[in-house]
């Protein structure tokens, strides 16, 4: 990787109480990379990523951003570094409150201070490339589908042309077709924006489709990191028991607490 | 297991529970006056808070004074002081009545639903959301609801004195065959400014309470279902006591100036 990282962690940790979520995290994202983190449930990934955005304050380590350090900034700071991420919930977090147009409107309105009539024609036109029609665009969230809210928490988080995009399990709890829609779909806007993205996930199927490299996470530490091209040769036992969903191996899931 | 220990970590557990409504409180203050304000958000709880509450505000106090105007009626007619009814009635809903009903019913009307839908927003995301949109969530969610119960509960309180002072009024005068006029006369004579206003400053106060009680509740739940219900229990039960407590100091303050 040459140049400075889009994103580069060192040293980071978090604790919950006792339990050691995040034990000395190291990796760095090339700018134009997507990166998958795989691993199994409750090893950390979602709190990884809510590191990065500065929801979760971590105990110890370094997050920096095109080189910039993130983890010491002010309220304000933050909004300016967050103002450039987008972020793809796992259950999409669509704002009840707001009809589907709104919802994907929302950060050019309240960030970026969008004038309403041109904030909802950029939210349609939003709408339009995930294959949403615009008549979508007037329902509320509740009406919604699984597989059209994903797609309309997509459209919102990539409204406001983030450098930086998230996605937090894009294909749990969808059917396989749906999944391989919304998968072709992140490829699609990714390459559109040229962002970097940081994706989590379980679905392997889904991290060869999107990935361009991959960091296995287990024990609050990445284990394996390479480009997706050399997974079925890591040489790491970790990685294969995952990848090829075996339930005997290295990694031994706990069954009772 | 050590019962001190245990009396121990509940108290830590309690002083912990009150410093964090300290911070969450002065955090809120801190938001309310910087910008970005949203006056349209404001408007939209002040029309929750304020209009949506005036019929069971006003309800409750209609009953209430009925009830007050009967039973200081018994009370005053064993030494022959009827006259002071009225007095009794205006004096005791405008100074502690009408603020007290009018905060807990708002305080169960309004900030059970505030818990909930902040809970509701926490558990689903929402409020990550937010902040990855570049919405600071005190100032989107909290500040608005606080402003707004602070706003509107001087105003249904007005309408509860006015209300509750009508509903001994029409007991006295079609019950206990009071004369119209000298209640009414009675009514004003003995009433000062201070009684009335007392009671208003009372109420901002309650609708600070309630509204930064259950947005703090709700902010603060997780696990769920289970997390929100607690959530939305809590912010009731809490609101509750505090305005009853709240409601003695302060009546303290004013007394000691008075």
């Amino acid at each position: 990787m040459d140049g400075v990282p889009k994103i580069q962690l060192s040293g980071l940790k978090k604790a919950f109480g006792p339990k050691r979520v995040l034990d000395g995290i190291d990796i760095s994202v090339a700018p134009g990379a997507s990166l998958v983190v795989i691993g199994g449930s409750g090893t950390g990934k979602s709190v990884l990523l809510k590191t990065i955005l500065g929801l979760i304050r971590p105990d110890a380590g370094s997050i920096r951003i095109d080189g910039e350090e993130t983890t010491s900034l002010d309220a304000t700071g933050r909004e300016r570094i967050n103002a450039r991420f987008g972020m793809l919930f796992q259950g999409a977090a669509l704002f009840d409150s707001l009809t589907v147009w709104e919802n994907v409107a929302f950060g050019l309105m309240q960030g970026q201070g969008m004038h309403r009539a041109e904030a909802k024609a950029r939210a349609l036109e939003n709408l339009a490339s995930v294959g949403l029609p615009k008549e979508v665009g007037e329902l509320s969230p509740a009406e919604l589908s699984g597989g059209m809210k994903k797609r309309v928490g997509l459209a919102r988080a990539i409204a406001t042309r983030p450098e930086i995009i998230f996605f937090d399990e894009p294909t749990t709890g969808l059917d396989p077709i749906m999944s391989d829609v919304i998968n072709n779909l992140i490829v699609a806007c990714v390459k559109d924006l040229g962002a970097t993205t940081v994706s989590i996930t379980h679905d392997m199927h889904s991290a060869r489709k999107i990935a361009t490299h991959v960091a296995m996470l287990h024990g609050g530490r990445i284990i394996w990191t390479g480009p997706i091209g050399d997974i079925d040769r890591s040489g790491s036992p970790y990685v294969d028991q995952f990848i090829h969903g075996r339930a005997e191996g290295p990694i031994q899931m706990q069954v009772r607490a | 297991m050590n019962p001190l220990a245990t009396i121990g970590r509940v108290f830590i557990g309690f002083l912990a529970g009150l410093g964090r409504i300290a911070l969450f409180a002065a955090n809120t203050v801190s938001h309310c006056v910087r910008p970005p304000f949203y006056p349209s958000l404001i408007a939209r709880q002040m029309m929750d808070i304020g209009f949506f509450s005036l019929p069971v505000v006003g309800l409750t106090a209609l009953f209430t004074g009925m009830v007050l105007a009967l039973q200081s009626y018994t009370g005053f007619a064993r030494f022959q002081a009827e006259g002071a009814v009225a007095t009794v009635v205006v004096l005791s809903m405008t100074r502690e009545l009408g603020p007290v009903i009018a905060g807990l019913m708002v305080a169960g009307r309004i900030g059970a639903s505030m818990a909930a839908e902040i809970g509701t927003m926490r558990v689903t995301e929402q409020i990550d959301a937010l902040v990855t949109l570049s919405t600071n969530p005190y100032k989107y969610l909290v500040v608005p609801r606080v402003l707004a119960a602070v706003a509107m509960l001087p105003i249904l309180v007005l309408v509860a004195d006015v209300i509750g002072v009508l509903g001994g009024y029409l007991v006295a005068v079609y019950k206990l065959n009071f004369n119209m006029s000298s209640y009414l006369r009675q009514t004003v004579d003995f009433l000062e400014w201070m009684d009335v206003i007392s009671g208003l400053v009372k109420a901002a106060v309650f609708g600070f309470l309630i509204a930064m009680l259950g947005c703090f509740h709700g902010y603060s739940s997780g696990g769920g279902a289970q997390g929100v219900g607690r959530a939305t229990t809590n912010s009731v039960v809490s609101a509750s006591i505090m305005i009853l407590v709240v409601d003695y100091m302060l009546t303290e303050l004013f007394f000691a100036t008075r």
